[in-house]
């Protein structure tokens, strides 16, 4: 075959199912089913991300229909502008995070069998590949699943304890809420039209190609958008994200974090401005709101959280929340005809995607080979790993770095595209949405300062400092693959930051196709080096300039004031002559939140009480204090709680059917026979 | 007779570093003027950065490439942020580089380094003075972004030359939109740069600081780097603020004789500022931390009606 | 108040202006010229003092918190009082030393960089003063860490501190 995208993308599937084939010949010889197996995942990655940088800037659209599927309902199959964007995400985190988990499934020789994880691996990519490559719903959904449950197994890996069981089933639960409420959307859209009478309008071709009446896009659009918020982590569906990424081994959390969420944004993009082409502005007003209420939040429960990796979690809503921001002012400007606009709020979010892809991933892999090396999750336990971890360190600084959107890295591109999509709104022509626009981008704005606060937190607490944890020693730094796949995700993060003119040249056919406009020409208006999105009188931002200007500063004061050698004593830290100074007497994660959590505390419900005990002689010399701080959801006891005592109190009562006895049961079959002779 | 460019932007960033301790200084006098004593010289800053560059250095014995590092950065970050504010000229080749959003993102990234180099030493001061500096500016940016947004709306453009060309146009001395937006500007100004009432300079009570807490582990040239640093941050945001609302007299080209007349004119202005900022230094006493909350809340409120007003008006 | 302000800028107070009744005798006020050519030859023109309590009854620290304001005003020399020892060239030294702020005293000085000045300010600071022989004292800071300079009296008035520093320049610029 000749040398196509989908010839690659072909040979990525077709290395898939070699791991899968060779999983039962090396499965006694574990480490070597970890090689080989990784390797192959990471060959197949690195191809799906070739297919997927080729067919976006080559721009030509394939279409195969595969003959397995039901009879009458073959698979269809589809790399086109939009597919192929998001293969590359998947691909290049999954390239990277592959590298990563040689070294880091490892760590689970001789405590467990890696035989499945590496199996459900396999399959968990192998369905987020499929996912964006599906152009009919039956596949779509076949792929979605496929995608859900194996991400379940990853999620239940370590089964041994109550709360990751637990954590799984919620994540199952909300999985399959969100995709009924897809397949509903679909059924909208492909039989609602033409009334169920024939077979072929389950493509999207012919959804595309539908008129629907305005009612019904909107049913199908709030459908698709609850289904897949709920597999995004948008609020009020994010409750089982803070639950199942913890849980699971890191470089399973890394790929959930990174791309399968992006696979909700891929969905909900392909449905509104691809399937959906015409529609209203209010619907990209309630996706602006959506996302502006889980940009907020997120952060602010990030915040108050201590574990690291349930940080990185609540991180990945409030990104999810600034990706959709940008989409929905996408929306907005699309419904008003201003394609320009429109494409620059697009190319916003969805360069957001790409660069959460990458700095989530390179978080979650630092905080895995930080839960490698110390085999703690709680950030009170830990502290000065820079000394034991100096590479990790710095990788997972880089990290900190690009996710409070500071420059020159990616996050602060993405988001200043952004920004700048939010101050070109007041061209827009209902002076309503002129006078709520800014609000949210002083929210957005809040959102980049409070997440800067809280990466502050999570850098310090675990890596700065002294050592709070009692593991001394025996803290190692992380083993080479580990620190190779980090390597590459922080040198993506880079490059994204610095060329950002190259990377909108590759998206913008992308923009055209979706929304009719194109930034790439005004956005290099004025050369490479600077990012001139509508123009350069507009707004200008040269990432290589600002970070050459800095360094050559910093290089040049360094040299001018190094002349004194032997200058710098080293000498015990000033801690005002006190001398018993101790690790717990340092700022913990906790403390470090307390003024946030002041401020904001009314959003959550906290309880914070301080009891000394035992009992003291006299109450101003206590023994021992207890401090007890409980920080929780508020949507787990306004939603979730209510929904599942209602659906307990239901089965309790559906549940009497269930006699046991075999008579009652012959009863049910005779009336049911009875019911259906009637009445057909 | 024009001057190159290039020229123009070099005595720029000269100016900068050479006068945002003269600014500080200024501020002193000022202040023990108002206290009814005499004032040390104009040039005691100066003097105090001279002296920290010729002492050693003593650094905590777990003190890690980050607290080294630091003091380079936020350096670096001032003196190419003096390069982008239009001061001298309009017409910088550095000016292309970042926008007003871009200049407070860099602003953040000092930021953050000094609150890490906070946390790096591990004592509890430094763990304090990072919380609250985090805490006061998630605060202040969307106020300061609001404030940006009532400007760019008159400004039509983002790009701080722009801005200035636009404001330096208008008919008007001072727009409703922009006297709010000043209003808030003043308001945040005070924050990001830790005056009173937000923040004391000069406290030695270890748990009235925010910025000095972050710093109180830093010696020698270290230190020299860091005061000469937030010097020039203050310098910065006053004259971030004199492009933003007074850009009268900012040559638009570099012509020699209106860049000659622009270093006057802007020595003026400072003048004028740092009258302005004792006034409030003097009048105020410092809030505790939680009624921040409020100050710039209001800081928030007024960007926002200045916005609203320019639609209502404009 | 603007008469005021302007008096003091351009009258520039050429000596210590004391209020009348506080019954000053004349070798207390200081030529204030003198002691300016002082502080401009050492550190280039800028002292930075940390003070160091340690252990005294807070008198002595009176007297030092009135050098900073109107009457004495050191301000106006350069010299100031900071926050930390790091940034600090003199760290001056009140109280006895008394056993619980030794060993804080010595970190103290380990925590300041060199070149730097100690100077031991008061007479509990000088030979432990009135508390001289106890138990719980170290008989004054030399018995701690190297002194360069001492200042007599219990408490030292602020004329006396000034006097002192001006003594202890001319050493050091020799």
């Amino acid at each position: 075959m000749l040398l196509s995208p989908i010839s690659i993308i072909s040979s990525s599937f077709a290395v898939l199912l070699l791991v899968l084939a060779l999983t039962p010949f090396l499965r006694l010889n574990q480490r070597l089913l970890i090689n080989v197996g990784f390797f192959l995942a990471t060959i197949a990655s690195f191809f799906a991300a070739v297919a997927g940088f080729w067919s976006l800037a080559d721009g030509m659209t394939t279409q195969i229909i595969l003959p397995i599927g039901l009879p009458d309902l073959p698979f269809h199959l589809r790399i086109d502008l939009l597919s192929g964007y998001f293969l590359a995400v998947v691909g290049l985190l999954a390239f990277f995070v592959s590298i990563y988990s040689i070294g880091y499934v490892k760590g689970f020789l001789g405590q467990r069998s890696v035989t499945h994880l590496l199996v459900f691996y396999v399959l968990f990519l192998a369905g987020m590949l499929l996912v964006v490559l599906a152009d009919d719903a039956l596949f779509f959904l076949i792929a979605w699943e496929m995608m859900a449950a194996s991400s379940y197994f990853l999620v239940l890996y370590e089964d041994e304890r109550v709360e990751n069981r637990r954590a799984a089933f919620l994540y199952l639960v909300v999985a399959h809420v969100g995709a009924i409420a897809i397949l509903l959307s679909f059924g909208v859209l492909a039989g609602l039209t033409t009334g169920f009478s024939g077979f072929q309008n389950y493509t999207f071709d012919a959804m595309r190609a539908a008129h629907l009446p305005p009612e019904l896009a909107t049913l199908a659009f709030l459908l698709a958008f609850v289904g897949f918020s709920a597999k995004a982590g948008v609020i009020p569906l994010h409750i089982w994200l803070p639950e199942a990424h913890p849980v699971a081994p890191s470089n399973v959390s890394a790929l959930m974090s990174g791309v399968m969420l992006k696979t909700a944004i891929y969905g909900i993009v392909r449905i509104v401005f691809d399937l959906i082409h015409t529609f209203p502005w209010w619907w990209g007003a309630m996706v602006l709101v959506f996302g502006l209420v889980s940009a907020v939040m997120g952060v602010l429960y990030a915040l108050m959280q201590h574990d690291l990796k349930r940080l990185l979690a609540y991180h990945s809503v409030e990104n999810i929340g600034i990706i959709l921001i940008g989409i929905g002012l996408a929306m907005i400007f699309t419904s008003f005809n201003m394609s320009l606009l429109a494409a620059l709020a697009l190319i916003a979010g969805l360069y957001h995607t790409l660069n959460h892809a990458m700095f989530k991933g390179l978080l979650f892999m630092g905080a895995g080979s930080v839960l490698h090396a110390t085999h703690e999750r709680n950030m009170e336990d830990m502290g000065g790993l820079i000394r034991f971890m100096p590479w990790t360190a710095v990788f997972f600084l880089i990290g900190c770095i690009s996710i409070s959107a500071l420059p020159p890295f990616n996050g602060f591109v993405s988001e200043w595209l952004t920004y700048q999509a939010f101050l070109l709104s007041p061209a827009l022509p209902s002076p309503l949405l002129n006078l709520m626009i800014p609000l949210g981008a002083a929210l957005l704005a809040l959102t980049s300062a409070l997440a800067a606060a809280c990466f502050v937190k999570a850098f310090g607490v675990t890596f700065l400092g002294h050592h709070r944890g009692h593991h001394g020693g025996r803290i190692h730094e992380a083993k080479w693959s580990m620190r190779l796949g980090m390597l590459l995700a922080a040198l993506a993060c880079f490059g994204l930051g610095i060329f950002p003119t190259y990377m909108i040249r590759w998206m913008d056919p992308l923009a055209e196709k979706m929304v009719g406009g194109k930034i790439a020409a005004s956005a290099s208006g004025l050369g490479w080096m600077w990012l001139t999105p509508i123009a350069a009188e507009r707004a200008s931002y040269s990432a290589p300039l600002a970070f050459i200007g800095i360094l050559a500063v910093v290089i040049a004061t360094y040299l001018l004031l190094h002349a004194r050698p032997g200058a710098i004593h080293r000498a015990p830290l000033w801690d005002c002559g006190f001398e018993k100074v101790t690790s717990r007497m340092q700022y913990t994660a906790t403390s470090f939140a307390m003024p946030l959590r002041r401020i904001f505390g009314f959003l959550f419900s906290i309880k914070e009480h301080v009891r000394q005990f035992p009992p003291a002689p006299h109450p101003a010399f206590p023994d021992r204090l207890h401090y007890h701080l409980r920080v929780r959801d508020r949507f787990w006891t306004w939603m979730y709680q209510p929904v599942i005592d209602v659906s307990f109190w239901l089965s309790r009562r559906i549940g009497r059917m269930q006699q046991g006895r075999i008579q009652i049961y012959l009863i049910y079959s005779f009336v049911t026979i009875l019911v259906l002779l009637i009445f057909t | 007779m024009n001057i190159d460019p290039f020229i123009v932007e070099v005595f720029q960033v000269a100016v900068l570093l050479i006068v945002a301790p003269l600014f500080t200084g200024w501020i002193k006098m000022l202040k023990c003027w108002f206290q009814g004593r005499t004032s040390p010289s104009l040039f005691q800053p100066w003097r105090d950065i001279l002296k920290l560059f010729t002492k050693d250095v003593t650094l905590a014995e777990n003190a890690s490439w980050i607290f080294r590092f630091t003091p380079y950065l936020v350096f670096g970050v001032s003196v190419i942020a003096g390069g982008i504010i239009p001061v001298l000229s309009m017409d910088l080749p550095l000016s292309a580089t970042a926008d007003v959003i871009a200049l407070v993102a860099l602003f953040s990234i000092a930021r953050f380094f000094t609150a890490l180099a906070g946390m790096d030493i591990g004592t509890a001061f430094g763990g304090m003075g990072a919380s609250r500096e985090m805490t006061i500016a998630s605060l202040a940016e969307p106020a300061m972004l609001m404030a940006v947004f009532a400007v760019s709306l008159v400004g039509k453009s983002t790009s701080l030359s722009q801005m200035a060309i636009v404001i330096s146009q208008g008919h008007s001395l001072l727009r409703p939109s922009l006297a709010f937006a000043l209003l808030a500007f003043i308001l945040i100004t005070l924050a990001e740069t830790g005056r009173i009432p937000v923040d004391n300079p000069a406290t030695h009570l270890e748990l009235t600081m925010i910025h000095e807490a972050m710093i109180l582990e830093y010696s020698g040239r270290h230190l020299a780097l860091i005061e000469w640093a937030s010097m020039m941050k203050l310098f910065l945001f006053a004259v971030l603020g004199i492009a933003s609302f007074f850009p009268w007299g900012i040559p638009r080209n570099g012509e020699l004789f209106a860049v000659a007349v622009a270093l006057p004119v802007l020595l003026f202005k400072l003048a004028g500022i740092g009258v302005v900022l004792v006034l409030i230094e003097t009048g105020l006493a410092k809030m505790r931390i939680f009624r921040i909350t409020e100050f710039l809340g209001s800081a928030f409120l007024f960007a926002t009606i200045g916005m609203l007003s320019y639609f209502m008006l404009e | 108040m603007i008469k005021e302000i302007l008096k003091n800028v351009f009258l520039k107070k050429q000596a210590i202006q004391f209020p009348e009744g506080f019954n000053i005798s004349p070798e207390q006020t200081v030529k204030i010229v003198d002691f300016q050519k002082k502080v401009d030859t050492i550190f280039h023109r800028s002292l930075r003092i940390r003070q160091v309590d340690a252990g005294s009854c807070n008198a002595c620290e009176w007297e030092c918190t009135a050098l900073m304001n109107p009457i004495y005003d050191i301000q106006r020399f350069g010299i100031d009082f900071v926050a930390s020892p790091r940034h600090a060239d003199m760290l001056l030294v009140t109280g006895p030393v008394s056993r619980q702020m030794e060993l804080a005293l010595k970190r103290t000085a380990l925590a300041t960089p060199e070149p730097r000045l100690i100077v031991a300010c008061g007479d509990c600071a000088k030979d432990g003063g009135i508390y001289k022989g106890s138990y719980a004292v170290t008989n004054g800071v030399a018995n701690v860490i190297p002194v360069d300079a001492v200042i007599p009296g219990c408490p030292p008035t602020p004329t006396a501190i000034i006097l002192a520093l001006a003594e202890l320049i001319d050493k050091v610029a020799r």
